[in-house]
């Protein structure tokens, strides 16, 4: 969706603001949203996908002027409730008036087990793939209303395929719980002329991870 | 504690007098300090999640993952040309074999910078960021000044970390918009032949693995505690 969080190519924001590295939360706050929200996505009842979606589903106005672990809290609260696993009172008032789903929570002993396994989103190929390193391709000139992970900047350009990384599931459609769908994924490359056209810094190359339905030869 | 006086919390009741959240940084903090609070008591409440876990996921991210596993990295591809060239061919292979595996690292990609390429990572759509090598992103990571401009204008961002490139370099900017996540491997500065590992990593920052730093020179001050 063309999005808030869509913001390659925006201007307006200011300057970036470097910070030591030792720097890991701004209050404490943030440190039990980063919690909640991984404890919550353990439970099994959304994919990362449906994470970025609810997330990037915010009014423009509000996503814009909410730190990140604020969208995260947002999104969050968006995906507990379309899951029926709280109500709206609930939330206001932080108070359990019903029982939810019986569902298992993420143990104590299980964080780290979890967190090292991760989700490998590869899948095997059942076709080969449409392009091949070095390969001209356009990316297609589409504004779908649900999830995508084609930025704007970089829809209906012309690139070169850098590398093919394999079969991964497709996120246009593992958002909306309509399967993961796997795709081939590619590394696109444009030059900044062909994103931002005149005046464009002449060293400068981009690329974007592009599944094949995003791309035309 | 700064003093809370009653009313401080716009509507909300004066309770949580003993909290040591950052409330006195602002109303808005506040607000949003009461909606995790809230939050958390529920979905514990309900049985959604343990106290425990909790605790267990923010030390695990404080303290157990951070950007020395990804300096590792680099030092161990500075020091070994058979790592640096398993880097090459499978960076998910090779940093899984440190043992920096999971959740956001599943799929990695390594760059590396030469004195005609510099690379720089962003994730332009929403906060990606390769997080067993490199713990959390840094704020300044997912906020809109970084996300919009590193794909238009990386000299001025890399002006803003105090990096200037020479006007020749090429800049080659990774948009990390799938599962793959990308890894930055600085040059290896001069005058370092024959390091250990633990020493050349104390000369790779969090940023330079990022892009948005260079790998620090020798004698120059390390990160900060």
């Amino acid at each position: 969706m063309n999005g808030a969080q869509d913001l390659g190519g925006m201007m307006g924001f200011g300057p970036v603001r470097p910070e030591p590295e030792a720097v890991r939360f701004h209050a404490g706050w943030e440190k039990r949203a980063l919690a909640v929200t991984l404890a919550a996505g353990a439970l099994g009842q959304w994919n990362i996908d449906a994470s970025r979606h609810a997330r990037e589903s915010l009014p423009p106005g509000e996503y814009l002027t909410s730190g990140y672990y604020e969208i995260w809290i947002k999104g969050l609260e968006k995906l507990l409730l379309e899951r029926g696993l709280v109500t709206a009172e609930e939330l206001r008032d932080g108070r359990m008036r019903e029982a939810g789903p019986a569902l298992p929570p993420l143990r104590a002993e299980a964080v780290w087990p979890v967190l090292a396994r991760g989700s490998p989103y590869d899948r095997p190929a059942t076709a080969p793939p449409r392009f091949a390193a070095g390969d001209a391709v356009r990316t297609r000139n589409v504004n779908p209303a649900g999830h995508t992970r084609l930025p704007r900047y970089a829809r209906g350009r012309s690139g070169v395929i850098e590398r093919v990384h394999g079969v991964f599931v497709f996120p246009d459609s593992h958002a909306h719980g309509q399967g993961e769908a796997p795709q081939w994924l590619y590394t696109v490359r444009f030059t900044a002329a062909e994103l931002w056209g005149e005046g464009a810094d002449p060293m400068l190359t981009v690329s974007v991870d592009a599944w094949e339905s995003y791309l035309e030869a | 504690m700064t003093g809370h006086q009653p009313g401080h919390h716009h509507g909300h009741p004066p309770a949580h007098t003993h909290d040591h959240e950052h409330e006195h940084e602002g109303s808005a903090l506040s607000g949003m300090a009461l909606r995790v609070r809230a939050l958390e008591s529920l979905l514990v409440e309900k049985g959604y999640a343990d106290p425990a876990a909790l605790d267990a996921l923010i030390e695990t991210y404080e303290t157990r993952i951070g950007p020395r596993n990804g300096a590792l990295v680099v030092a161990r591809a500075w020091a070994r040309p058979d790592f640096r060239d398993w880097l090459r061919r499978d960076a998910s292979a090779a940093i899984h074999g440190m043992g920096f595996t999971g959740r956001q690292g599943e799929h990695m990609v390594a760059v590396e910078n030469t004195p005609e390429e510099h690379n720089l990572v962003v994730c332009t759509l929403c906060s990606c960021y390769p997080w067993p090598v490199l713990g959390l992103p840094p704020a300044w990571y997912k906020a809109p000044a970084y996300r919009s401009r590193a794909v238009m204008d990386p000299r001025g961002v890399l002006a803003e970390f105090g990096v200037a490139l020479p006007a020749e370099t090429r800049i080659r900017v990774w948009d990390s918009t799938a599962e793959t996540r990308y890894l930055v491997i600085p040059m290896r500065p001069a005058g370092t032949e024959g390091w250990s590992e633990e020493r050349l990593a104390d000369l790779v920052s969090r940023d330079a693995m990022i892009g948005t730093a260079l790998a620090r020179q020798p004698g120059e001050a390390g990160p900060t505690p």
